[in-house]
């Protein structure tokens, strides 16, 4: 698993209090993950911080897996 | 009731007669209060006359919006503590007529009135929501509601507090943090001491509970929805008007 994906993780497990476990890629935050839209808002928040990276309103909306989130920072981040 | 210990609280506009209630009276219930305002001597001795203990200033001018974004960061940096309580009780008037407004006496209060309060919010609520915790007072104005001639731009502004903290209550609502608005009618303080004999009982005669308001009347109001026993009122606004407008 890439240094992303790891952060990435870390930072769900700790803004959602959900068990490690929980948290695979293909998790949904909303679905399985218990996230209401606060968080979900909070979470791009974390992962803007954490990565140094602007994550627009338009593709936060699209961001709703685990995956999703660490392909969209990878993608920025090799740009 | 109504104890704040061990809660920290950025009264903004503090150095004025009702920023120095308010932050008075949270401070006696316990409250650590950051006072923030434009003039500093002012700051400095109003921090002495709390007994220099739990409270600190941070000066700020609110119509730079990089100041307003940086404020609740430099409060809690000068408590040591994070924010539990913010009262955006800062505001300038420009008033006039309508037809001799102009652009910049609109923009100005539009800007230190609503989106400086606005920026405070944002900044304060990030903390707020992820500590699940935490209280907003938007000090507001009668003429919000019932509009005034020679205020259009304050109204405006007022008015929009309104609307902001109740969209904000519903955003913050499930993290347990209140937004609520104290609206307070005429208030005697010195900006508004000088005004004349005649018209000050012309104001008090349109008063059911006959008189002008105090600093500490609307400060009251304020500590209440600061408090815990407040848990369960949120986008709400008190009128602390002396009956004047009965809305």
């Amino acid at each position: 698993m890439s240094e992303i994906a790891d952060k990435v993780k870390k930072i769900v497990v700790e803004h959602l209090g959900v068990e490690e476990s929980k948290v695979t890629p293909e998790a949904s935050f909303i679905d399985d993950l218990g996230a209401d839209s606060l968080d979900t808002v909070e979470l791009v928040m974390a992962f803007e911080e954490a990565f140094n990276v602007e994550i627009p309103e338009d593709a936060a909306e699209k961001i709703a897996t685990v995956k999703d989130a660490i392909d969209y920072i990878e993608k920025q981040k090799a740009a | 009731m109504f104890r704040l210990d061990g809660k920290t609280a950025l009264v903004t506009g503090a150095s004025g007669g009702i920023g120095r209630a308010i932050a008075a009276a949270l401070h006696a219930q316990g409250a650590t209060v950051v006072l923030s305002g434009t003039r500093e001597a002012v700051l400095q001795e109003q921090v002495a006359e709390l007994g220099g203990e739990r409270a600190f200033y941070v000066t700020a001018n609110l119509s730079d919006a990089a100041e307003a974004d940086a404020l609740v960061g430099k409060a809690e940096e000068a408590a040591g503590a994070p924010l539990d309580i913010l009262i955006n009780n800062a505001g300038l008037t420009r008033d006039t007529l309508a037809l001799r407004m102009k652009d910049q006496d609109w923009d100005q209060v539009l800007n230190v009135d609503l989106s400086s309060p606005f920026r405070l919010c944002r900044a304060a609520l990030k903390g707020m929501l992820r500590r699940r915790a935490g209280r907003i007072v938007n000090i507001a104005s009668v003429v919000g509601t019932t509009g005034n001639a020679g205020q259009a731009n304050y109204a405006a502004a007022k008015a929009g507090m309104v609307g902001m903290s109740k969209s904000l209550a519903q955003e913050a609502g499930s993290r347990g943090v209140t937004v609520n608005v104290v609206a307070p009618g005429f208030i005697v303080t010195p900006m508004t001491d000088v005004l004349p004999d005649a018209q000050k009982e012309k104001l008090t005669s349109a008063i059911p509970l006959g008189r002008l308001g105090k600093p500490e009347d609307v400060a009251s109001a304020v500590l209440y929805l600061c408090s815990e026993e407040a848990g369960w009122v949120t986008g709400s606004t008190l009128h602390v008007n002396g009956g004047m407008a009965m809305v």
